[in-house]
């Protein structure tokens, strides 16, 4: 038999490679934070991990993981965004969206800014009552481009699978670090300032006008709400099957930017010099960049740290002649983009 | 991010190691590092007119 290898500069197809997903917990499945928050109407709104909600003068939302999915496709929780105060008059600076946030470091092979850049594709399921056009934009962060698509929502609360792809941008590459490089926009409402241009459907440098444009208002009425899974990003101009991975590597990928320990797992300081005591802790994996640290203190008052990517190094005021136990729980590390 | 103070903790040796901020209402310890995103809001929130990292020199 003779085999060929097809020559092909471009990635067509990324059916059968792992780990082909750019999208982080794209099944929704790890809510490390809680699974419902409410109340969100401003910032940046983290439940689902490694994805967030941007509200700005658009309404009040509840987000929640969800176990309405798509029937027969194999995934077990979505993302809901549902709406509790409802604004139907955006102001020209509303938005409303959902979001996720790419490493420079993970998108290399995307070559975006040689002349073999490659094509992307994105592929979810979404569900919603409210009917209409909606945008997905991807923004580079490093070189402020931007592209947008539009996809409809045909039929109301229903289960639909869209795709889009989007040409490879020639023009400016993406920073090879850890830091922030792709914004991944769910869009689901926007003022005047984001939709009053044309639909920006090729990479070109940002005007904020022609990011949204014909973006339907979510926000309009407390009746709303918008579902999302199976949520992938990958190279190439087709839409493998999402890529379910084992939950410990998805887990683990979450892990990378949040970590959170129960008031059961105690982390116990030893005694450093006569005045100190020293709490060593390791984190589970290597963490993006030095996390933020948020915990519960017993048996004497922190003070300064050395946090890395790798582990905390606490100092505790307790002097050797204590015979108090000292120890963190309920501890948190942020170290989201 | 609602940043409504911000202090340096200084380590052993006197240098400055670390910010206890209190973030959307929850005591948080932030580290000096500019790829950290709670470090970079603070950054933008001191250089507000009226906002400062309060440095006791302790």
């Amino acid at each position: 038999m003779a085999i060929t290898r097809i020559g092909n500069p471009a990635i067509a197809d990324q059916r059968g490679v792992n780990f082909r997903n750019i999208i982080i917990n794209g099944g929704m499945d790890l809510a490390q934070r809680g699974t419902s928050f409410t109340g969100i109407t401003s910032g940046s709104n983290y439940c689902l991990d490694r994805f967030t909600t941007v509200p700005a003068s658009a309404g009040t939302w509840t987000q929640t993981q969800s176990t309405d999915v798509p029937t027969g496709q194999g995934f077990a929780k979505s993302a809901k965004l549902d709406c509790t105060t409802a604004n139907g008059s955006l102001s020209a600076n509303s938005l409303l969206y959902f979001q996720q946030r790419v490493e420079g470091q993970n998108l290399q092979y995307l070559k975006k800014g040689t002349a073999n850049a490659e094509s992307v594709t994105m592929s979810f399921w979404v569900k919603s009552n409210k009917t209409g056009t909606y945008i997905v934009e991807l923004f580079d962060n490093d070189n402020t481009r931007q592209i947008s698509k539009s996809y409809t929502i045909n039929s109301a609360n229903t289960w639909e699978k869209k795709t889009l792809t989007y040409a490879g941008d020639t023009t400016g590459a993406f920073d090879n670090d850890n830091a922030v490089s792709l914004y991944c926009f769910f869009w689901l409402a926007g003022g005047t300032n984001y939709t009053s241009g044309t639909l920006s459907t090729t990479w070109t440098a940002n005007t904020n006008a022609n990011r949204a444009v014909g973006q339907v208002n979510l926000a309009d009425s407390t009746s709303n709400e918008w579902y999302v899974t199976g949520v992938q990003l990958e190279a190439g101009q087709v839409a493998s099957d999402f890529e379910f991975l084992p939950h410990d590597v998805n887990l683990q990928r979450c892990q990378r930017y949040f970590q959170t320990f129960t008031s059961e797992d105690r982390m116990y300081a030893l005694q450093y010099s006569s005045a100190y005591r020293a709490l060593v802790f390791s984190y589970i994996c290597t963490m993006r960049a030095s996390p933020t640290q948020s915990f519960t203190a017993l048996g004497g008052s922190t003070t300064a740290t050395y946090a890395t990517v790798n582990s905390i190094f606490r100092y505790i005021n307790l002097a050797y002649t204590s015979g108090t136990a000292t120890y963190i729980h309920s501890l948190t590390l942020d170290a989201e983009l | 991010m609602n940043i409504t103070n911000a202090t340096y903790l200084k380590n052993q040796e006197g240098e400055n190691s670390e910010i206890k901020a209190t973030i959307d209402g929850k005591e948080m310890y932030v580290p000096l590092d500019t790829d950290n995103r709670h470090y970079q809001a603070i950054q933008e929130w001191a250089s507000i007119d009226g906002n400062n990292i309060i440095d006791n020199g302790a």
